[in-house]
């Protein structure tokens, strides 16, 4: 279970997050809201990467606010980034072991790579770096995060840059991933079908929750304010 | 051969012993062996330290070692090497110098080597340099080499410089005639208050005639280096000149690349990029539970790879 307790964020004299109070126990949980409305900030905080201006933390009840990026990954927070990281040098295969927090085989690697769509044999000896597609990459980054295998996944917009094909394929990752996981899966999206799987949705405006609640009574809210938008209706 | 030398032996060959077909092994000043093989004849020069490689025309698939190991401290040696490779060979070449230095005396050994490639010969060079020692005394090595490539020849140069070699200065030169083609990847590590510079001159004379001259490194603590690279375009060719260097701590490297086009239809590009590992790098391996130092690590051998 994650607790924030009074999580503010401040930068100059700009609010990004303030006081958010949110409770995550489901084993998927969607944040979703308008660009610039701090979700991408929110995770980032949940993983250590950016530290609050102030407010708390909690981690199965243990307070983790001044833990660092390292202490909390070893305590069971993953994080999928929006924008894979790119190496030179590093191979697929160094990844996914130091993901998996041991060196991985090719029949390993091959089960965490297939969840994801990837071939091995193809990969796993490949750098991860440019040469690599926008939805290539994506899948790496879902595939570490599925060698991690910890009690909390973060996932920081994993639709963004990729197409529309590769998206289709990440649905289904996602479903699989949902009905395998042991732990609670966070999601960071604006995709509607991705928000159709989460078990609750939490939507952030102007850096505050606007609204939380199960999928059931907070999806049709969300689908009723695009209604009158054709670009972002699903029947467009 | 002591424990020290079979140690040196392995860093910078692989082997623990003399290797079997051709080899050559040179032991603190002098040569401790030397064995010919049907397609390559090795021999000892009779006016200067050094030897003379010939490798048989059509010679495939066939390697050939010639390490030096120096483990007395103080030790100063110049030594020739030749390479003749005949037409339509395929042959690896692995050298390399390994130096412990444990006394107070700079040992310092420059390898002058000569390539000719005839026509349509491949080469692959794979060379390693390795310094140790507990005394005060430094490692040096100042390798020279030349390169000749015949019609349609290929050289591919794989040279690692990771750890203790206190100065260092190398000069790389080459011609190429119509169709040949150098491949040269240098991985360069210097830390403490080390000193490296490689200079790459290479003259682009035959038509279609291509290089791709790719330098890595990284430079630690109070090591600074410096990477000369200069490709010159005499026909219609293609030249690739590249250099990445992390810098870390208080280092200082230099990049000068330099490239020439005389020819109206030479195509030279050349790349040069020094930074310090990317902040994302380290925070995205510091998610799978890397410490900040482990994920240093692990992203400078990566790159060194």
């Amino acid at each position: 279970m994650l607790e924030l307790k009074d999580i503010s964020y401040v930068v100059g004299q700009k609010e990004i997050l303030k006081d958010i109070n949110l409770t995550l126990a489901d084993r998927f949980v969607a944040i979703t809201g308008p660009n610039g409305s701090g979700k991408s900030t929110l995770a980032k905080i949940i993983a250590g990467i950016v530290a609050p201006t102030s407010g708390k933390i909690f981690l199965d009840g243990e307070d983790i606010t001044d833990w660092s990026v390292t202490d909390r990954a070893r305590a069971g927070i993953s994080f999928a980034f929006q924008q894979p990281v790119r190496f030179k040098g590093i191979t697929v295969k160094d990844l996914i072991s130091l993901a998996a927090g041991k060196s991985t085989n090719i029949s390993e690697a091959c089960n965490y790579l297939s969840e994801v769509g990837l071939c091995a044999k193809d990969y796993i000896n490949r750098e991860v770096d440019g040469s690599l597609s926008g939805g290539e990459l994506k899948r790496i980054e879902i595939a570490m995060i599925n060698a991690r295998g910890t009690k909390v996944s973060v996932f920081d917009e994993p639709e963004a840059g990729i197409d529309l094909w590769s998206f289709n394929n990440l649905i289904k990752v996602f479903e699989k991933m949902y009905e395998r996981t042991q732990g609670m899966i966070i999601i960071i999206s604006h995709q509607e079908r991705i928000l159709n799987i989460a078990d609750k949705i939490v939507v952030l405006a102007n850096g505050g929750v606007a609204e939380y609640g199960a999928k059931d009574e907070i999806f049709p809210k969300l689908m009723d304010v695009h209604a009158g938008c054709r670009y972002t209706s699903d029947k467009a | 051969m002591d424990k020290i030398q079979q140690r040196l032996l392995q860093e910078v060959a692989g082997i623990h012993e003399v290797p079997e077909g051709a080899y050559s092994l040179r032991i603190n000043g002098s040569l401790y062996g030397k064995n010919s093989s049907e397609h390559i004849e090795i021999v000892k020069k009779e006016d200067k330290p050094g030897i003379d490689i010939y490798v048989k025309a059509g010679t495939k698939n066939e390697s050939l070692h010639i390490p030096v190991i120096l483990s007395q401290s103080g030790l100063k040696e110049l030594v020739y090497n030749d390479f003749h490779i005949g037409e339509d060979c395929d042959v690896t070449i692995v050298a390399g110098c390994g130096i412990h230095n444990g006394g107070s005396e700079t040992s310092e050994h420059s390898g002058i080597h000569s390539f000719y490639l005839s026509k349509n010969a491949r080469v692959k060079y794979i060379e390693k340099h390795y310094g140790q020692g507990d005394g005060n005394g430094k490692n040096v090595m100042n390798p020279h080499t030349h390169a000749e490539l015949g019609e349609g020849a290929y050289l591919e140069m794989e040279t690692a410089q990771i750890k203790g070699v206190d100065s260092t200065k190398r000069k790389t030169t080459a011609k190429l005639s119509k169709n040949a083609t150098l491949i040269v990847h240098e991985k360069v590590m210097t830390h403490g208050d080390q000193f490296a510079e490689t200079e790459f001159e290479v003259e682009l004379n035959g038509e279609n005639s291509g290089t791709h001259v790719v330098s890595r490194s990284v430079a630690r603590d109070r090591s600074s280096q410096k990477f000369i690279s200069r490709v010159k375009g005499n026909a219609s060719c293609s030249g690739h000149t590249e250099c990445d260097a992390i810098i870390m701590d208080e280092a200082t490297v230099i990049a000068v690349p330099e490239i020439m086009a005389v020819h109206p239809d030479a195509a030279l590009i050349h790349e040069a990029a020094i930074g310090k590992i990317a902040g994302e790098q380290l925070i995205k391996l510091m998610t799978l539970g890397l410490t900040e130092k482990e994920a240093e690590e692990e992203i400078v051998n990566g790159f060194l790879r």
